[in-house]
């Protein structure tokens, strides 16, 4: 499992909220090129985000927008599965099951329609994922609760494909 | 006429296009550089989504809180409970807050904060920490300024009025406290009459440098006045502490008349360094004193430690301790410039205000400059210490703040304005009309080692027409001024919550990126928390129930809860599984006489909630938190006292 130096943990990213989300996407309509952000904030431009749907590459389409650009599974890891098993029950399963629709969709068979590197993205990437990728946005009309942020390290989000190989019907290990 | 008009309208028709233009426009590095426009309303325009350059924390007064506001906007952003519960966020009402507030009174929900002091580090604000005393059961609190949370609380024994407090060293080695009231100590039942002689004031240095084991070093008996504010010396007099004392008449009734009769009080220089001494070579004798120490552990749990016993040093006992500086008039603030050199005090009832030389000090005491000595505490002579004195300061002079660029600033509280003085010259050299009646002022990093000399903050006492009225009760008052200049330039007003009585600044950028954003809850170590759904669960252990509740965007978990009966005591401990900022979630439920739960991500709060009959309850949450927010909420089914009714739980299906 993971260590963590930190008694309190002290993560620092730069993402935003639901409530930011919605705000910049009312924003986003009524601001016709990019705003007055804050210069020396990091942090997704929501403004310009979306107005960039058309730019998506095919590796994009296929792969999800993040920062994974392809995986390579290689041979199935039993020991990285039960890291992500753990991982997926702390992280995620508040809203996903595997063998039925809840809060997100069901997930048993992800893998045989996304690719690992798009599964990754969507974990690490929600926020952009939703407003920018067409599949995204088809899902998040359809459930309404956008994919939250729980803030994976790239590492985590690769043992969770792991452990996703072992579940899902089409296994792909 | 009408051709005239027409041009009006299009010169005012152009004008607004310009106006419109330039609000519109992106506020550039211009912001960065003052107040760039003779123009007040450009100088603290911060654009939406551009944040302030200043963080002002100010202390609630009568609130018992902390307000945090953005500079130049005067935008509130933040208010942090500290002595008060605060039931927006179930502060003082939830298990994990409430031993906050313990004192050895009991629960005490409410206090009196006037002066919050930001940490220092070489004499220079660090943004660690904020303080704050509560004057009216003495206390100081301690504010993490990662999560902009209270952390710490204790108790000061042997006082009473916490009102010269809590005033830092410059590496934060200690915040100090002492009593506005003198009273018998130990404490007795004895004649008020009798209180000259019996009466006595303390003067206490905590250890503030370590979070969570704040502690009263030692303690000061000190003659029966009336001390009042304070500031530590820094860089020349580092290792000294300047208190104000009025009332050295050691009168017991109408102060306001008998405590005005001498000419000169005292302002009191402690030497700690010299404490320290005292107290390690076994000078101080241990007086027994029962306080209570309140801190949030490791686990994110307020608990509460009774202790006993303090190190009283009497200034007999300790030669070089303590010396009182003769000062005109029922002198309140004592503040010291940059250097450490000069000790200013605002006599109120003074014609001047008199500055004090501390390396005159230090030479009048080695000459023994004495002119008498007060219960083991040499009195200095005036003019031996005195560097000079300001003239036509206006009228009550108050409380002095430094700009780092040779200029001191004066609040005169009668003649409503502030006085712009020269250091060394001692010439008023501008003043500005406040409005009304202003008593501390503010400068980021003006008591420091180090001003941001930019902006001013007037911290009024009354506000009369300022704002548009709302009943009898008004918002006090504060008003920014620009300081950047030769004159200063009233700026903004802007309304402030309870009694803004003191408050410090720092530059936004000592702090800002320093936020934690979420809690991980992988790393909560609350014994009540859950780390998934698969966790969730309800026990009985007699008539206590416990709810170990999880939520997460948008359901709870349980959400449907039987089996509870009438008189049961339920514990609902709330976990939020969320792991992204700003998705804070909050617990509300019918018929709860406490507060709501506010949870961060990765937190667990707790609060206990008693059905007083049978029915079915809902609970939500508070905090609009997705699309799906109201959708949001469960039910508890209460039954009837003795119900045999067996615990159930469960959501969806």
């Amino acid at each position: 499992m993971h260590v963590f130096k930190t008694k309190y943990s002290v993560i620092r990213y730069f993402s935003f909220g639901p409530r930011v989300l919605f705000a910049t996407a009312a924003l986003c309509g009524l601001l016709v090129a990019q705003g007055c952000g804050n210069k020396d904030e990091p942090g997704p431009s929501p403004a310009s985000a979306s107005n960039r749907m058309d730019e998506l590459t095919s590796e994009q389409l296929r792969n999800g927008i993040g920062p994974v650009t392809s995986v390579d599974l290689g041979e199935y890891n039993p020991d990285l599965a039960n890291e992500g098993q753990e991982l997926f029950k702390i992280k995620c399963s508040a809203c996903h099951k595997i063998d039925q629709r809840y809060v997100g969709p069901a997930l048993n068979d992800v893998l045989s329609r996304r690719t690992p590197a798009y599964v990754m993205n969507m974990i690490l990437n929600p926020e952009e994922m939703v407003k920018r990728h067409p599949e995204a946005k088809k899902l998040l009309a359809e459930y309404a609760a956008p994919m939250a942020n729980q803030h994976l390290t790239q590492e985590e989000a690769r043992a969770i494909v792991e452990f996703l190989r072992n579940t899902n019907n089409n296994q792909s290990k | 006429m009408r051709k005239n008009t027409t041009n009006r309208l299009l010169i005012a028709g152009a004008a607004l296009v310009a106006i419109t233009g330039s609000l519109f426009s992106c506020r550039t590095t211009g912001s960065q550089s003052g107040p760039i426009s003779t123009d007040a309303a450009t100088a603290v325009y911060v654009p939406p989504g551009s944040y302030d350059e200043f963080y002002a924390f100010m202390s609630g007064g009568f609130s018992g809180q902390v307000t945090v506001h953005g500079l130049p906007s005067g935008r509130l952003i933040k208010t942090v409970p500290v002595f008060s519960q605060h039931a927006e966020n179930g502060y003082g009402y939830s298990e994990e807050t409430k031993a906050l507030l313990n004192t050895t009174f009991g629960f005490v929900p409410w206090d009196d904060s006037h002066h919050p002091e930001l940490s220092q580090t070489n004499g220079v604000p660090d943004g660690r920490w904020l303080f704050i005393n509560g004057n009216n059961t003495p206390r100081i609190a301690r504010i993490d300024l990662t999560r902009f949370e209270t952390e710490e609380i204790i108790q000061i024994p042997n006082s009473a009025g916490n009102h010269a407090s809590p005033f830092i060293t410059p590496n934060s080695e200690y915040v100090v406290a002492s009593t506005r009231f003198s009273v018998p100590i130990p404490q007795k039942d004895i004649s008020i009459s009798e209180y000259k002689g019996n009466f006595k004031g303390t003067i206490t240095f905590v250890k503030a440098d370590s979070p969570g084991e704040m502690d009263i070093a030692f303690q000061i008996l000190v003659p029966g006045y009336n001390y009042d504010l304070s500031h530590s010396g820094k860089g020349a007099s580092y290792g000294w502490s300047f208190f104000t004392t009025y009332n050295t008449e050691e009168a017991n009734t109408l102060l306001e008349v008998n405590a005005s009769r001498n000419d000169k009080d005292f302002v009191a220089a402690v030497n700690w360094k010299r404490a320290e001494e005292c107290v390690a070579n076994g000078s101080a004798q241990t007086m027994p004193a029962d306080y209570v120490h309140n801190y949030v552990d490791e686990r994110r749990i307020a608990v509460s430690e009774e202790k006993s016993g303090v190190k009283v040093l009497n200034p007999a006992d300790c030669s070089g301790l303590i010396y009182f500086l003769p000062t005109p008039k029922s002198p309140h603030g004592v503040d010291v410039d940059p250097s450490g050199e000069y000790i200013v005090a605002g006599g109120k009832l003074a014609t001047v205000i008199p500055v004090h030389s501390f390396s005159k000090m230090i030479a009048a005491i080695e000459s023994e400059s004495f002119e008498g000595v007060v219960d083991g505490i040499p009195v200095l002579q005036y003019d031996a210490v005195l560097a000079g004195e300001v003239e036509d300061p206006g009228l009550g002079p108050l409380h002095t703040e430094f700009d780092g660029k040779g200029y001191a600033y004066t609040t005169a509280f009668i003649s409503s304005e502030i006085v712009k003085w020269e250091i060394g010259t001692w010439k008023v050299v501008d003043r500005i009309p406040t409005y009304y009646s202003v008593g501390h002022l503010m400068i980021p990093g003006g008591d420091s080692q180090k001003p941001w000399g930019k902006y001013m903050v007037a911290l009024n006492k009354i506000t009369k027409d300022r704002y548009l009225p709302t009943g009898p009760e008004l918002a006090h008052a504060a008003q920014l001024i620009d300081i950047s200049g030769d004159k200063m330039r009233l700026l903004l007003d802007f309304p402030t919550m309870g009694e803004p009585h003191y408050a410090q600044g720092i530059e936004a950028s000592v702090i800002k990126d320093k936020q934690v954003r979420m809690f991980s809850i992988q790393e909560n170590t609350s014994p009540y928390a859950i780390k998934s759904e698969d966790e969730a669960r309800v026990e009985r252990d007699g008539n206590e129930v416990h709810v170990y509740m999880s939520t997460i965007r948008t359901h709870f978990v349980p959400d449907n809860i039987e089996g509870i009966r009438a008189g049961d005591k339920v514990y609902f401990h709330v976990t939020n599984l969320e792991q992204d900022w700003d998705v804070p979630h909050g617990f509300a439920v019918l018929g709860a006489r406490t507060s709501e739960l506010l949870v961060m991500p990765g937190e667990t709060r707790t609060i206990v909630w008693k059905p007083q009959g049978p029915g079915v309850y809902p609970f939500y949450c508070t905090d609009f938190c997705s699309a799906l927010h109201q959708e949001m909420q469960g039910y508890i089914r209460v039954g009837a006292e003795g119900s045999t009714r067996p615990l159930a739980f469960s959501t969806g299906n």
